[in-house]
């Protein structure tokens, strides 16, 4: 960590590479310069996690939450919080945040209300944002995480509350016009947002970090959000102190919630950063969380240091009261039910069944689910109709996946459906035709909306008679004695030579059979 | 002019009259009234005459017109219309035009009303007299150095001095009853949800209710039943069908109707003996009709000013923090970029310091405190709680009576002056009034009377939640038998 000497603190002579070895331990001893025993520290970790709803339209009113849009063009009177306008809540956001809820094994209560978080900011339009206070939508629960030092075992992170709340906009500080200009982008406005509040149970960044693999898995295969950090749909804030022992004392330190990480490795790197900071400004100041329970700190990622932010975000009273504009929630147990039963299958369920039944690699089964449940349903249709899991899988991982990338879009519209791929691949199998000229039919797929039989027709693939490929390879043979020699000599690759010949007298050729043809004339010979 | 909305319609009807003429004699009774009342902000002459000309082309092509077609309408200038400024009487919105129209006035325009204009009003709704309006105080047509009450001042003062038939106001403690006694004529809050308030430009959000002002209970019927109605937009929309309010005043037998009086309002040491007078009288008009008359008390309404003062500036304080000069509305200029907290917090401190005035930024001040970290139990948790009891009061009085009889003010209308520079006598007004915005039930403002100096007294009646049909019905049949709305100022 290049930070560490910025905050090296005189008296406290560890070298920089012992302490950075030590952090990454569930519980750590920091040799410190007295003549005492030396102190144990155990990291406290806690995480807000904010995700965001995949919801055709905005929490409180009709507006697109798709995300890339032009600056202000998915905007109403409603989000724009306009004089006048009223908010209305958007029921498909209720059920995600159950259906999250119910995933992460959250108490869904009988009722929630919605309640106003007040402060101004330019890119809050309405001067308070629509949250949730003392009723959350979903309760108690918590996620089993793998337990990095135990193989095989797991460890319980409670999951205090999730609870739904609107985004706000983006503002935009234009530093480089040199006027200290602020642009503000509203189409995030009121785009609906999980938060999910972690217990302090994790002890390392490690855990942390497996923490929100596991979450963000999990939301990706129920369909709840996306999670793409880059595009801020999963935003993860970290409250971090340290338990030092001194003797027979127990120490806490203040708490500092951790701000602006953009991703898991900066999740990683802020609370390995704040462990050793906290120690060193603990042994400076003798601070703990009686004289100061909570600061928040921005993240550089750049310094990788955290920072102090002004003081005046920390003492905000946020005036919290009920929405008058917006009725309490009733949930039924029938509902809660409802969504309960299309939770189906965990990632981890679906990871352990895929490579049994499809013949894959418990590695291939993992970036599968990783990708959503969308994503596992067309594998497997895939797969089912190819017969072949392992073809499906590579086909899925590179063709599909890259294609879904460099277009942005989802499996579900993703122009060559499960059928068409499986019906593509089912024909390699068969052996109608070779996987190079498959790669043609599956791309020209994705821009024409057209049958597999269609595609082969507008590419001019035709289908060998073998009399021909016969004819045609015994003609190359006849032309490469060298080749039929080494083959009788036992090298049967040289055949290989074959393939780009025969392929340039005739496209349509399937270089697998080329090679079996030539074998069979040499052998019979 | 013309008495009411139903002889308008008649006029036209039988062609006596085509709605481009009633339109130019309204805005021509405007512009006498407008110098001597101030009761409008905008005056929309020529998209008024456009409607009426609309109004006469589709009578003219046969076409099946609204309710209330060729009738001309004043807003209250809280509820948003797409073709004229919508400023909550503010500096803060002086040139504010919103980009759509309210649900109410969207109706008025599905209903053929030819929409006039926009009235005078306290300050975004907050004052009971229409002095805190950033556009000059309206002058009560009863008597000019008076006010017309608040905050639907102008509402009230253009219907009593005959310039318009139909006014909206809205009611957030008693700003269209208050104005109607004030001035004379008939004024109805609705049930809290029975009216949608989408675009009704929000002061505390929870017993905000629009309704409307006309001379007589008849026309507050016709105009009640083409605004009100379920709308998904406004989530405290209620969704009961809404009665014919114009077929509950076929009759006016009130055989077999309980009326509850409020004999510790009327009791009261602050209310003036003139009104105390008329209410006693207009108890009698009512056993005359038939009604039987009961007492009853409603034992928490000396919470009621309390009450509402901790609530509504709570909501107020939070419904007006989005003007604050970022994306609409006053925005200061020259701001220095060099002050301590920096450009942003001054822009926001100057924006509103400028835009808003003296009683919006008390209300916000009290809000901001009664909400705040520690104090918020004490006050708004508190004042949520009693607001229960309150409510619960209603219930109990209604399983004895069917509606309750009271006054609607404590006195007559006030000199303009008087009350201005003492918030707490000011907030005294409401006194009768807060506790159906409350409670959330219906109520009305009728004429019931004249006190020595000429000025008019208010009878108030309140119905349970729904109820407006009986409260019409009521009101309908007491205007049977008595004058008193059709007195006229001299103005």
């Amino acid at each position: 960590m290049s930070s560490l000497a910025e905050h090296s603190v005189v008296g406290l002579c560890i070298p920089i590479a012992e302490r950075s070895a030590t952090i990454h331990s569930d519980q750590y001893r920091l040799p410190i310069m007295t003549v005492t025993a030396p102190n144990t520290v155990t990291t406290i970790i806690g995480l807000e996690v904010h995700v965001q709803l995949k919801t055709e339209t905005k929490l409180f009113c009709g507006c697109k939450t798709q995300f890339g849009a032009p600056p202000n063009t998915q905007v109403c009177p409603v989000c724009l919080g306009l004089p006048g306008a009223l908010p209305v809540m958007n029921d498909r956001a209720i059920e995600l945040a159950v259906k999250a809820g119910l995933a992460i094994n959250c108490d869904i209560p009988p009722m929630s209300k919605w309640d106003r978080k007040q402060y101004f900011y330019p890119d809050l339009p309405k001067g308070y944002q629509i949250s949730q206070f003392d009723l959350p939508i979903c309760g108690e629960g918590y996620l089993d995480i793998p337990d990095d030092e135990n193989d095989g075992d797991t460890v319980r992170i409670g999951i205090t509350r999730a609870h739904l709340e609107e985004d706000a906009g983006k503002s935009m500080h234009d530093e480089a016009s040199g006027t200290g200009d602020t642009r503000i982008d509203l189409n995030r406005c009121g785009t609906p947002l999980l938060e999910i509040v972690s217990e302090p149970d994790m002890r390392s960044s490690a855990q942390a970090q497996a923490y929100l693999t596991q979450l963000k898995a999990l939301m990706i295969h129920m369909g709840i959000s996306d999670c793409e950090m880059q595009e801020g749909s999963l935003r993860v804030d970290a409250n971090v102190n340290l338990h030092i022992n001194v003797g027979e004392k127990k120490i806490a330190t203040p708490i500092v919630e951790v701000k602006n990480m953009n991703s898991f490795r900066a999740v990683e790197a802020a609370i390995e950063h704040e462990v050793v900071r906290q120690y060193d400004v603990w042994q400076e100041t003798g601070k703990t969380i009686k004289e100061e329970p909570k600061t928040t700190r921005g993240w550089d990622d750049t310094k990788e240091i955290t920072f102090q932010q002004r003081e005046k975000e920390e003492s905000a009273d946020y005036r919290y009261f009920p929405d008058p504009d917006l009725l309490p929630v009733r949930i039924l147990r029938e509902q809660v039910e409802a969504i309960r039963s299309t939770l189906g299958e965990t990632p981890d369920q679906t990871r352990d069944r895929l490579p049994g039944q499809y013949g894959i690699k418990p590695y291939d089964a993992d970036v599968i689910v990783k990708s959503g449940s969308q994503m596992v349903v067309y594998f497997e249709r895939v797969a089912e109709l190819s017969g072949d899991g392992k073809r499906a899988s590579s086909w899925v991982q590179q063709d599909v996946m890259r294609t879904m990338k460099d277009r942005q879009i989802d499996v579900s519209d993703f122009p060559v459906d499960a059928d068409k791929l499986g019906d593509l691949l089912k024909r390699i199998a068969a052996g109608d035709i070779d996987n190079s000229r498959a790669k043609d039919v599956f791309n020209h797929l994705v821009d024409n909306d057209q049958s597999v039989d269609e595609a082969i027709q507008s590419l001019g693939i035709e289908s060998v008679d073998s009399s021909e490929i016969d004819a045609l390879v015994q003609e190359l043979l006849d032309a490469n004695p060298k080749i039929v020699e080494d083959v009788l000599s036992g090298n049967e690759k040289a055949v290989g030579a074959l393939i780009g010949q025969a392929k340039k007298k005739n496209p349509n050729a399937n270089p697998q059979v080329i090679r079996e043809t030539a074998l069979r004339i040499i052998k019979s010979k | 002019m013309f008495d009411s909305a139903s002889e308008i319609l008649s006029l036209q009807s039988s062609g006596e009259a085509t709605a481009v003429e009633i339109a130019e004699k309204t805005l021509a009774a405007i512009e006498v009234s407008q110098g001597k009342h101030n009761s409008f902000t905008h005056v929309a002459r020529e998209s008024a005459l456009a409607a009426a000309a609309a109004v006469d082309a589709k009578r003219g092509s046969g076409e099946k017109l609204g309710p209330l077609a060729g009738v001309p309408v004043a807003v209250k200038d809280v509820l948003c219309t797409r073709d004229m400024p919508t400023t909550c009487s503010s500096n803060m919105l002086r040139n504010f035009e919103p980009p759509y129209d309210a649900t109410v006035v969207q109706k008025l325009r599905d209903a053929d009303a030819v929409i006039v204009g926009k009235t005078n009003m306290d300050e975004f709704a907050m004052g009971a007299s229409t002095e805190t309006s950033a556009f000059g105080v309206t002058r009560n047509p009863w008597d000019t150095d008076r006010t017309p009450g608040g905050s639907s001042g102008g509402a009230a003062a253009c219907v009593a001095a005959g310039s318009v038939p139909l006014s909206l106001g809205t009611d957030t403690g008693g700003s269209i009853r208050q104005p109607a006694a004030f001035c004379g004529v008939t004024g109805l809050k609705p049930t809290y949800g029975r009216v949608s308030r989408f675009g009704l430009v929000a002061f505390a959000s929870s017993l905000d209710q629009i309704g409307p002002i006309a001379w007589s209970a008849a026309d507050c019927a016709l105009m009640l039943e083409t605004i009100a109605g379920f709308e998904p937009r406004d989530s405290t929309s209620l969704e009961t069908p809404v009665a014919s309010y114009t077929e509950a005043l076929a009759s006016t037998d009130l055989r077999g109707l309980k009326i509850g009086v409020l004999r510790n309002s009327i009791d009261t040491d602050g209310l003036d003996d003139s009104i105390r007078a008329a209410v006693n009288a207009s108890t009698d008009a009512f056993k005359e009709l038939g009604a039987e008359i009961v007492e009853v008390d409603l034992p928490h309404s000396n919470y009621w000013v309390p009450t509402y003062y901790v609530i509504a500036p709570s909501e107020a304080s939070s419904n007006l923090s989005r003007y604050d000069g970022a994306h609409y509305g006053h925005r200061a200029s020259d701001i220095d970029r060099n002050t301590k907290d920096g450009p942003l917090v001054e822009m926001y401190c100057r924006s509103r310091s400028e835009g808003f005035g003296a009683e919006v930024k008390r209300r916000i001040m009290v809000g901001t405190y009664a909400l705040s970290e520690g104090y918020a139990d004490e006050y708004y948790n508190k004042a949520l709680k009693v607001r229960r009891l309150i409510k619960g009061d209603y219930d109990a009085a209604f399983t004895q009576c069917d509606l309750l009889l009271g006054p609607v003010t404590p006195t007559s209308a006030f000199k303009l002056g008087d009350k201005i520079d003492d918030p707490i006598q000011m907030y005294l007004c409401d006194l009768f009034t807060v506790g159906a915005n409350l409670a959330g039930v219906p109520a009305i403002s009728v004429p019931a009377g004249f006190d020595a100096g000429g000025l008019p007294i208010g009878l108030q009646l309140q119905a349970p939640v729904l109820q407006e049909s009986r409260l019409l019905f009521a009101a309908n049949a007491f205007q049977s038998i008595t004058d008193h709305h059709k007195h006229r100022p001299s103005c």
